[in-house]
């Protein structure tokens, strides 16, 4: 068989466009994953039972089942419900989204525990607030020691949104498979798809390493 | 300034503290001596409700310690001095200082700062304010530790080993910033294994063993004629 370099020249400009949509909805995800995954990693430690048992069943529900299913439920299953249409990319942002928090939550809920439990009393004896202290003294040095495990997370999540080729998301993998369907090239367009998927893993995981050194050095200090 | 009756504190079976009453009167330095796991730091902890007394009535400056609005308000009263210093690794020793005057006080910044590069002052460490804890030594952090406590300006200051975690020649320093403290007419609780400090600061002494307490009074003449067997016990040991 032979290699077409001109058909992955003639079909980088497209794969490209849909390389920069899968670094939006992961960031887009990741951001919402951070938000959920803090709030639902705090309330897995909280002294309110109801509160903590209800983290527990998302964490739970969101890593016990596989995120294709959880794509297939709330972009095909949610709308019977309630009788709305959902927008691809709200629904690859929502699904990726919620999916992303219930990992973040677990890594949270670590970063959070492995404080020193001296610094919790030391802000609640100034007579701070259990938030404020959570706030200005846990979290923030909670968030230097969480970094590396949320760059993992962060290139699961970037590999993971090819999945939502499948509800037809015109993304990296879906522009790669459209490409396919009228040049037959899957040689060289998934190749392509991968090197590309390839350089942008290796990117953030070169940025997180940096990010983890600086903040060390601060942590130090 | 401080009343404590029939103070019990249960860890699951095990009580830790078996009715305690104590009254501390303002400007007192009230020094508590005992063996460890006499249950002297859980009684100091209670104070301030970093632990939750199983039993009895703690009342400081007049409030009942009951429900979290309560809790926060007298911690705000109350200074407290860890034996592993707490200071808050990610802050520089003025953000240390300054956060919870800011968050709790409602203080502006520029206030906090004057008032915690006198506080810094004061404990001899005015040019470490840009300095992080871990560029600090242990006895420099503790001193630190002190002078955040006190920029909540506290009606009382409770210290809880403070020079256990030291090396020996830094113990000195420390122990100097609380005597200077206890002359200025602060009212302070001490659990110490300084014997020297006890004697020299303390205006009352209270040994502590089993979870009561078994012996009261001044330093001076627990020191020279101590009458229960126990404490006698314990002296020999660590004089």
């Amino acid at each position: 068989m032979s290699f077409s370099f001109d058909l992955v020249i003639n079909s980088l400009p497209l794969l490209l466009t849909g390389a920069a949509v899968t670094v939006e909805i992961t960031a887009l995800s990741i951001t919402l994953g951070i938000i959920i995954g803090l709030f639902a990693g705090i309330a897995r430690i909280s002294k309110i039972r109801p509160l903590r048992y209800a983290a527990a069943v998302y964490v739970d529900f969101f890593r016990g089942t596989p995120l294709l299913v959880q794509i297939f439920i709330i972009y095909f299953a949610l709308p019977l419900l309630t009788g709305q249409r959902i927008d691809p990319f709200i629904a690859a942002i929502t699904a990726c989204g919620i999916n992303s928090g219930a990992y973040v939550a677990e890594i949270f809920r670590a970063g959070i525990t492995s404080v020193d439990k001296g610094q919790m009393e030391a802000g609640r004896s100034l007579g701070m607030t259990w938030v404020d202290t959570m706030r200005y003294i846990i979290i923030p040095q909670a968030f230097r020691r969480v970094i590396p495990p949320l760059g993992n997370e962060f290139i699961a999540l970037l590999k993971d949104s090819s999945l939502v080729s499948v509800i037809g998301f015109e993304e990296l993998t879906r522009n790669g498979q459209l490409i396919i369907a009228r040049t037959y090239g899957a040689m060289e367009i998934w190749l392509s798809v991968a090197v590309i998927y390839l350089i942008m893993t290796l990117s953030i995981s070169r940025f997180v390493a940096y990010l983890e050194k600086r903040w060390r050095v601060s942590d130090k200090h | 300034m401080i009343s404590i009756k029939g103070l019990k504190k249960s860890f699951g079976d095990l009580e830790i503290l078996k009715g305690i009453d104590i009254h501390v009167a303002p400007k007192e330095v009230v020094v508590i001596i005992g063996p460890s796991g006499s249950g002297k730091s859980t009684l100091l902890r209670c104070i301030n409700y970093l632990e939750e007394p199983t039993e009895g009535q703690i009342i400081v400056d007049g409030t009942e310690i009951s429900g979290e609005a309560k809790i926060n308000q007298v911690r705000a009263e109350v200074g407290m001095v860890f034996q592993r210093f707490n200071l808050f690794p990610h802050m520089n020793v003025l953000e240390n200082i300054v956060l919870a005057p800011m968050k709790v006080r409602k203080i502006s910044r520029e206030d906090a700062e004057k008032k915690a590069q006198e506080l810094l002052e004061r404990v001899g460490l005015a040019d470490k304010w840009n300095a992080y804890p871990e560029q600090l030594s242990g006895g420099q952090q503790q001193r630190v530790a002190i002078a955040r406590a006190l920029a909540m300006n506290p009606k009382v200051m409770l210290f809880d080993e403070p020079t256990s975690a030291l090396d020996p020649e830094l113990v000195g320093e420390v122990l100097d910033v609380m005597k200077e403290l206890a002359r200025s007419g602060m009212t302070m609780v001490v659990v110490t294994h300084e014997m020297g400090f006890a004697r020299e600061v303390g205006t009352r002494l209270l040994f502590v063993d089993g979870g009561r307490i078994i012996e009261e009074g001044a330093p001076k003449d627990i020191f020279e004629n101590p009458k229960e067997e126990r404490t006698k016990a314990f002296l020999s040991k660590v004089l």
